[in-house]
């Protein structure tokens, strides 16, 4: 069964981003570490943990584009499960430190000992343990993801107040994660870690496997999306996607299926966050800021939510974009290209850059294809069910 | 002739006059010299004839001397209060307070003081300072009695108060009295006569008098428990009133960043994630009208808030309009993109005042009217913040007006109801919104103008606004401004009510949690529109 749901979603698209993302796995790392530096394939070591860090950011746009592209849940707040699921890594992190802390305490982090704290508080049992802080990855951002949906869907919240609402969400965790007393870390977050399974952190080998596996959990994320979306469930999300309130009067619970797709989402990007903390050797509050989780919907947005492969792409263009701006002379004008983002991919391009060249793809053929005399291909609102007066130029 | 005469006479009284203020402070000088000749009883004389003198300028001398720091240099057998500095002393002048010289503790000879003489100086202290002609000097000497509680003080009180012909001062005279009586050993009765009025003093520091006693047997301590817990009950008042005014100044804060976001998100619909960034080009105004004024007409500085309101109305109402125009009105009836599209604008903003003005901390001045402060009770109440409340209700009470009374406000209402039938009766429904957006922009940069006043004038001020701001109209009740009202005071209150039991930020935790809750129990807030129209 499971079988051909996997093969449901198994398409030529699929295969070719997948494709891509496993070759990237294995010839990125080796050409990072088998190659000298006088070669013209090098990539230098520095760039590891950077494209890594872009492949993260792809598979947290990736669970935000499943549930607003094909949900149309506009989550401002996922933010929030990335930096769980982050935070989750960076305690086993912590706890792999031991002895090697500032203080040397075997078992206290030194942020505790610093805070004279005399025994390690609940919430960091078990933590040492690399199975258990794997389970916690994906189970923190789920159940907070859960509890949050539960309330939310049943009472019917929905567009913009749940926006704003999840906004709120990852307000107040970031205002507690900044007290000290909450026990992770306080303002300066978790940082200085050593090691992770008994690996250097630091070392070339360790980076290349935390981007092979950075990319191979975004291939198979992208996997389980493109099958949800493509098996019968996927029809329904769209459809409460595009007329909610019919498609509860057709007999489906929407709220249920809302929820699955929530929490999924959840540990996608909890997982991505996971995946984020040991490349790039911190976590801090800063990661539950709300502009953080707005950024990563513009991410969504520049590579077009109506497609699975358009969240990865824009996350990795607009990161690509705003390292490049922000190391050089450019760097002042970073938030002006970021804010023209905005307003400019909502403006003139709605599908994002994916779905316009897909757009532009599709039709083209189309026209080879008939030259006969449909010259306006089927108007499909990908825009949900608010319609609106500017009517772009159609996909699919 | 006579001229002459007068002009001689004049000078001639004039140089009298100087020559004897001279004469006079020579004599203070000679009189506190004169406590370095002979024993204690030649001391005790002198201490009496410098009481005698009534001239506050002693004090300082007497009081010295009862802690045994005044000195008689032994070159000249001058009198100066000393104080040890490392192994020499620093002699320093009585009566001018200046310090005059520098010398090894050989050189100088202690007056010694005992018991007898202690008592004199308190007397003669007494005299100068609770019998003082100058009501603020009696004032701060019973407000002394009262801290100290010396119970040698209470004879002298006692005949101060006989005296006493001001009420206030009289009753601050019992209390030190009291405070004195605590401390002596006169009988119960006394004692619990005292506590009774103490009690009539509210405030910490009599709590602080009298809990110590509650320890005691007897009668003194069922009295002191009593009062302590009669005091207790009044300062929990004090206290709730002092949540609920810094919870209206709080609330008054959060409404006037809401109320234009009441406007445009609650009227029209529109998700305005720039509206932050109105509020704070509405405080940017204000910072360059102050410049203008500072320095091309510094005597307009007390009306500067003045010119600034009507300016940032404007500036913030046109940076709205041209938003509107430019960006918003392509996109209606999509929220969602319209958040994303203000929020690039908000960026965009922010990083244009960061590009001109500088990243730091703006100086914006505080007129004089609007600075100080003045107490009710135990309630302190500051101007600046009386002063925001008061315009946060003028603004509101205005847009109110204006949206009920105006033939704008009723098009406005028109085009929110039912856009399409708005039209069709002939109102330009796209000039209406644009018109609507500018409103609640300037009405943002209004509030600026008085944010400005108490928060930072950063290009983040607008960030650290536009969470609650949303959480205020959201829980009001989007469409209604009534609700708006209520919801900015209701948070404010609740915010500070939490404040003390859960600190700052958990506090802030708790009511957006509250929030989430409410959203899932009213999610169309707390005064919900009712009708079809909100159910599009």
């Amino acid at each position: 069964m499971i079988g051909s749901f996997i093969r449901n979603g198994f398409d030529r698209s699929a295969f070719f981003v997948i494709l891509v993302l496993v070759a990237a796995a294995f010839v990125v790392p080796a050409l990072a570490l088998y190659t000298t530096p006088a070669s013209p394939f090098h990539i230098p070591g520095y760039a590891i943990p950077l494209m890594g860090k872009y492949l993260t950011y792809g598979l947290l746009a990736l669970s935000v584009g499943l549930i607003w592209g094909y949900c149309g849940i506009l989550s401002l707040g996922h933010g929030a499960f990335f930096a769980l699921g982050g935070y989750a890594m960076g305690m086993y992190l912590m706890r792999q430190i031991g002895t090697r802390g500032v203080y040397g305490d075997p078992v206290l982090p030194d942020f505790m000992v610093f805070l004279n704290w005399d025994e390690l508080p609940v919430a960091w049992y078990g933590f040492q343990s690399f199975p258990y802080a794997m389970l916690m990855v994906v189970l923190a951002p789920g159940i907070l993801a859960f509890v949050f949906g539960w309330f939310a869907f049943r009472s019917r919240v929905t567009g913009v107040y749940l926006s704003i609402i999840t906004q709120a969400m990852t307000f107040a965790l970031m205002l507690g994660f900044f007290r000290n007393n909450l026990g992770f870390g306080g303002n300066n977050g978790l940082t200085d870690f050593k090691d992770i399974l008994g690996f250097n952190i630091q070392a070339p080998e360790t980076r290349a496997a935390l981007f092979a596996a950075s990319a191979l959990a975004l291939a198979l994320a992208y996997l389980i999306c493109k099958s949800i979306i493509s098996s019968r469930f996927g029809k329904v999300i769209v459809a409460i996607r595009d007329a909610e309130s019919r498609t509860r009067f057709l007999g489906y619970r929407v709220e249920n299926y809302k929820l699955v797709v929530w929490v999924l989402s959840a540990c996608m990007a909890g997982i991505a966050g996971a995946l984020y903390v040991p490349q790039v050797g911190i976590i801090n509050p800063g990661e539950f800021e709300p502009a953080n989780s707005i950024e990563v919907v513009i991410w969504v947005a520049v590579g077009g939510r109506g497609l699975l492969v358009g969240p990865i792409v824009g996350a990795i263009v607009v990161n690509f974009a705003k390292s490049w701006f922000t190391t050089g002379a450019l760097a002042p004008y970073w938030l002006f290209a970021l804010g023209g983002l905005f307003v400019g991919v909502t403006l003139f391009l709605p599908k994002g850059i994916m779905g316009t060249l897909g757009g532009g793809w599709t039709a083209l053929k189309q026209r080879r294809a008939s030259a006969a005399a449909e010259a306006g291909v089927s108007v499909t609102d990908t825009d949900g069910p608010d319609g609106g007066r500017l009517k772009t130029e159609p996909a699919e | 002739m006579r001229i002459l005469i007068q002009v001689v006479l004049a000078t001639v009284l004039a140089l009298a006059a100087i020559s004897g203020a001279k004469a006079q402070d020579a004599d203070l000088r000679d009189l506190i010299n004169g406590l370095a000749v002979g024993g204690y009883s030649e001391t005790e004389e002198q201490i009496a004839a410098l009481a005698a003198t009534g001239d506050p300028a002693v004090v300082p001398v007497l009081e010295a001397l009862a802690e045994g720091d005044v000195y008689a240099r032994k070159s000249d057998r001058m009198v100066f209060i000393a104080e040890k500095v490392g192994s020499t002393y620093t002699l320093t002048d009585p009566l001018t307070g200046e310090t005059v010289d520098e010398v090894a503790s050989g050189a100088i000879d202690k007056i010694k003081v005992n018991n007898r003489l202690r008592r004199a100086i308190r007397t003669a202290l007494g005299a100068l300072t609770l019998m003082s002609p100058d009501a603020g000097t009696r004032r701060a000497a019973a407000e002394a009695i009262f801290q100290s509680g010396d119970p040698d003080a209470i004879e002298l009180i006692d005949a101060a108060i006989e005296q006493e012909q001001n009420p206030s001062i009289a009753k601050l005279m019992r209390e030190a009295r009291a405070a004195a009586v605590l401390n002596s050993d006169l009988s119960d009765e006394e004692k619990v006569a005292a506590i009774e009025v103490i009690k009539t003093r509210s405030g910490r520091d009599s709590l602080s008098l009298l809990i110590p006693l509650t320890e005691v047997e007897g009668p003194v301590g069922a009295a002191a428990t009593a009062a302590v817990s009669a005091i207790e009950g009044e300062l929990a008042m004090w206290d709730a009133a002092q949540n609920v005014w810094y919870g209206l100044s709080l609330g008054s804060v959060l409404l006037l960043a809401a109320i234009g976001l009441a406007i445009t998100f609650g009227v029209m619909g529109v998700i305005n994630m720039a509206h932050g960034e109105m509020v704070m080009i509405g405080a940017y105004t204000t910072f360059v009208v102050q410049e203008i004024i500072r320095s091309n007409a510094p005597w307009l500085f007390d009306s500067s808030l003045f010119i600034a309101i009507p300016l940032a109305f404007l500036v913030a109402g046109a940076v709205g309009v041209a938003i509107e125009r430019g960006v918003i009105r392509f996109l209606y009836g999509r929220p969602l993109e319209t958040l994303l599209a203000t929020w690039g604008i908000s960026l965009i903003l922010q990083q244009a005042v960061r590009t001109i003005f500088g990243p730091t901390n703006q100086q914006v001045g505080t007129p004089s009217w609007m600075s100080g402060s003045f107490e009710i009770g135990l309630l302190q109440i500051t101007y600046n913040r009386l002063a925001i409340i008061v315009f946060a209700l003028i603004v509101f009470f205005l847009l109110m007006a204006f949206l009920k009374r105006t033939p704008f406000g009723l098009q406005m209402r028109a085009v929110t109801q039912n856009r399409q039938m708005a039209s069709a009766m002939g109102i330009r429904t796209p000039w209406v919104d644009a018109m609507t957006f500018g409103l609640g922009s300037g009405i943002a940069g209004m509030a600026g103008v008085a944010l400005s006043q108490i928060d930072n004038v950063s290009p983040n001020l607008g960030q650290s606004y536009i969470i609650d701001s949303f959480m205020v109209v959201v829980f009001g009740g989007v469409g209604n401004l009534w609700g708006t009202l209520v919801g900015a005071f209701t948070l404010g209150i609740a915010n500070k009510f939490l404040e003390p039991y859960a600190g700052a930020v958990l506090g802030k935790i708790l009511v957006l949690v509250f929030i989430i809750l409410f959203i899932q129990k009213r999610p169309r807030g707390l005064f919900a529109l009712r009708g079809r129209a909100i159910e599009a």
